[in-house]
């Protein structure tokens, strides 16, 4: 599904991804892990399209085209979805609103109608239901005075209205107390299929016992030092990374 | 006869019959005074020499129909072009309660007399072409709107127009104003108004402009109101290349509220300046203002707001806000919002913003799919709705989302946004 080669970036200068490497298939899960500042977000807002950073070497793949070379909203529209580790709030665009026309937007990209308004609110009632969304936050300006919890929860209704084949979330599981996150979790898995992939980014293996990764990755300094089963992710909060650096050390 | 002024020689000195003190008065400005220059402070940031060029005429004409040059659909819709009553265009009856004249029907026009060094307020009146007057009578409640259309029609026209509202005690109304232009370059409407609000008087004015890129709009809305009353005026401006809106408001009852809102969305080198004053002299009053504008190409926006407290009027509250957003590195904004308070005892605010649309914002709409240009349409309409939603009227409200969905190219759904 997406192929990620020997990608660096920096801002401003500041060389952030040195030359990472990872590749997921559809139908699976992976989580990526790393200390803070490793660089994890910096790749999926790189893969989500945004235009602060300079790609200086690298390349990805996703789906047979050349991510890089698309438009943000093109991504999006391709199925790519990044639900966002601090999503911004947006006074006055209704949520509602904005994600109608974000799915027409999408359907227009693959020659197909607008949705018409009756099958739109069936799938808000039915998407706000599976992520536990009050209805009257549904239809409030995007994230404007919602709580953490809230913010994150929106992020996996967005999601699922929008049936990405693509999904990566950064940090969703943090600031969420356990009942979020087991809805959160229960939202991902009710949408994971043999054909898209989801990409967990979190500090917490706790996130991982509600959502099995397939592989979990650990980021540092900007690039995967380390990959291994799910078990990967007990030993890192255990351990915390100081022997990973140990293990870099002696290689 | 002063240089700057030329263009007066082609033009007829009003027949109507307006007083002669004042006719006196106003004669005496235009021969001593010069077009204002950016040296004066109301008029720095707003240049009309231009308009001192011109060779104006003012001729009578008339159009086949009004049928893309009205605000709403109302039977009761009156049309003057080039500042002269058309009364084949114009309704003859109206509601219960709402007694309509032109000017020029009148014996005896009752106008302010001093004009104090005020150029467009003299020419106004020396220059008078027509106008009306409109009466509320007492305790009328009148629901269906009047209208009331100006459209400037040929080149190099100028329109001396007038329009008066003595909405009396205890009655309520509504009236639409809608300024269009057609085939028309270089032509001006220099408008005056006289708004009175009677005592426990609800009274509500909807200003559209929408003259043609290439025309001037120079307009003067002076309003008293008397005690226990609510006004309130909502002033859209659309199109048209010079607009200059004063906007002069003396509370002079107790218990008063004012609703001042504006909204402008520019482009091209239009140039929209906005100068307000509310004068709370006497205690116990609200007044709301809130002008929100959107710039984009080479467009100006001037804001300029005064809310004087007299020293008696004590327990004010006057919020006073001027937004805007900036499309384009070549837009500017001058914002001045003033308070003058010599009462202590008041409750008053004021702020003016100017910025661009948030950037992470338009990054979070186009990652779920949003173009950036809808990412944007929806930014700057989310910005602006909240002054086009303080238009009370429906009708009103569907056909600025509509003019703005023509000119910007957008596909706003009014709907969405209440
Ligand atoms: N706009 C920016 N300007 C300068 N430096 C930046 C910018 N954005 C990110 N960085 C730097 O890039 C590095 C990687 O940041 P990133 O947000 O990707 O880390 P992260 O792995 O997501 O960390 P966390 O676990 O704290 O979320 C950090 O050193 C950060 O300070
Ligand atoms: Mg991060």
């Amino acid at each position: 599904m997406i192929t990620i080669k020997n990608l660096h970036a920096n801002i401003e200068d500041k060389a952030i991804l040195k030359g990472l490497n990872l590749e997921v298939k559809a139908g699976e899960v992976h989580a990526i892990m790393g200390p803070n500042g490793a660089g994890k977000s910096t790749l999926a807002s790189i893969l989500a399209g945004k235009e602060d950073y300079e790609i200086t070497e690298g390349s990805v793949d996703f789906d047979g085209e050349d991510l890089l070379e698309m438009e943000t909203e093109d991504r999006a529209r391709e199925g790519l979805f990044l639900a966002f580790q601090y999503p911004v709030e947006i006074p006055g665009v209704s949520n509602i609103n904005f994600l109608r026309t974000a799915i027409n937007e999408k359907r227009e990209h693959k020659g197909e109608d607008p949705i018409s308004a009756k099958d739109f609110m069936a799938l808000v009632r039915e998407k706000s239901k599976l992520v536990e969304l009050d209805a009257k936050l549904a239809s409030r300006s995007v994230n404007e005075g919602f709580s953490g919890g809230e913010k994150k929860r929106n992020e996996i209704f967005q999601m699922a209205m929008l049936e990405p084949k693509l999904a990566i979330l950064d940090e969703t599981d943090s600031g969420l107390d356990i009942d979020a996150l087991r809805i959160v979790a229960n939202g991902v898995n009710t949408l994971k299929s043999k054909d898209n992939a989801t990409i967990v980014i979190t500090h917490y293996q706790r996130l991982l016992d509600y959502i099995v990764p397939d592989f979990v990755h650990v980021l540092y300094d900007g690039r995967i030092v380390k990959s291994g089963p799910k078990e990967l992710a007990l030993e890192l909060e255990e351990k915390g990374y100081d022997w990973i650096k140990a293990e870099m050390v002696e290689a | 006869m002063n240089n700057n002024l030329k263009f007066i020689k082609g033009l007829t000195p009003t027949n109507l019959s307006v007083n002669t003190t004042a006719q006196k008065n106003a004669s005496h400005v235009l021969d001593t005074t010069d077009l204002p220059t950016t040296r004066s402070e109301a008029w720095k940031y707003t240049r009309v020499t231009k308009i001192g060029k011109i060779d104006f005429t003012n001729e009578a004409s008339t159009l086949a129909s009004i049928e893309d040059k009205k605000v709403i659909d109302t039977p009761y819709t009156l049309v003057f072009v080039n500042g002269r009553f058309s009364q084949d265009l114009s309704a003859d009856s109206f509601p219960e309660g709402v007694v309509v004249k032109p000017l020029s029907a009148l014996e005896g026009i009752t106008t302010q007399e001093e004009f104090e060094g005020d150029i467009f307020g003299a020419l106004n009146l020396a220059y008078l072409n027509d106008g009306l007057h409109i009466t509320i009578e007492k305790n009328a409640v009148v629901e269906e709107p009047v209208q009331v259309i100006h459209i400037l029609k040929g080149d190099a026209q100028l329109s001396n127009f007038k329009v008066q509202i003595d909405a009396e005690d205890f009655s309520k109304a509504t009236v639409v104003q809608g300024f269009f232009s057609e085939d028309s370059n270089n032509s001006f409407v220099n408008y005056t108004s006289d708004i009175q609000v009677g005592v426990n008087t609800h009274f509500t004015m909807e200003k559209i402009q929408d003259e043609n890129a290439g025309n001037f709009h120079i307009g003067t809305d002076t309003v008293v109101q008397d005690k226990d009353s609510t006004f309130t005026i909502n002033t859209i401006t659309l199109n048209g290349t010079l607009v200059r809106n004063n906007l002069n408001i003396s509370v002079n009852g107790e218990n008063c509220t004012t609703n001042l809102n504006g909204g402008y969305l520019l482009k091209e080198k239009q140039h929209v300046d906005n100068h307000t004053v509310v004068d709370h002299k006497v205690p116990n009053c609200n007044s709301n203002e809130l002008y929100k504008g959107v710039m984009d190409e080479n467009s100006t926006a001037v804001f300029n707001g005064k809310v004087f407290v007299r020293q008696d009027a004590q327990k004010i509250n006057a919020f006073q806000s001027n937004r805007n957003v900036l499309l384009s590195d070549n837009a500017t904004v001058n914002s001045k919002p003033e308070l003058e308070i010599y009462a202590d005892d008041v409750k008053c605010s004021h702020g003016s913003t100017t910025g661009q649309l948030d950037d992470e914002a338009i990054y979070y709409l186009r990652a779920r799919g949003l173009s950036k240009k809808a990412a944007v349409q929806m930014l700057v309409s989310a910005f602006i709705a909240e002054v086009i939603a303080e238009v009370e009227n429906e009708k009103v409200k569907a056909y600025i989302y509509k003019r703005l969905n023509e000119r910007f190219g957008w596909d706003i759904n009014p709907e969405d946004f209440g």
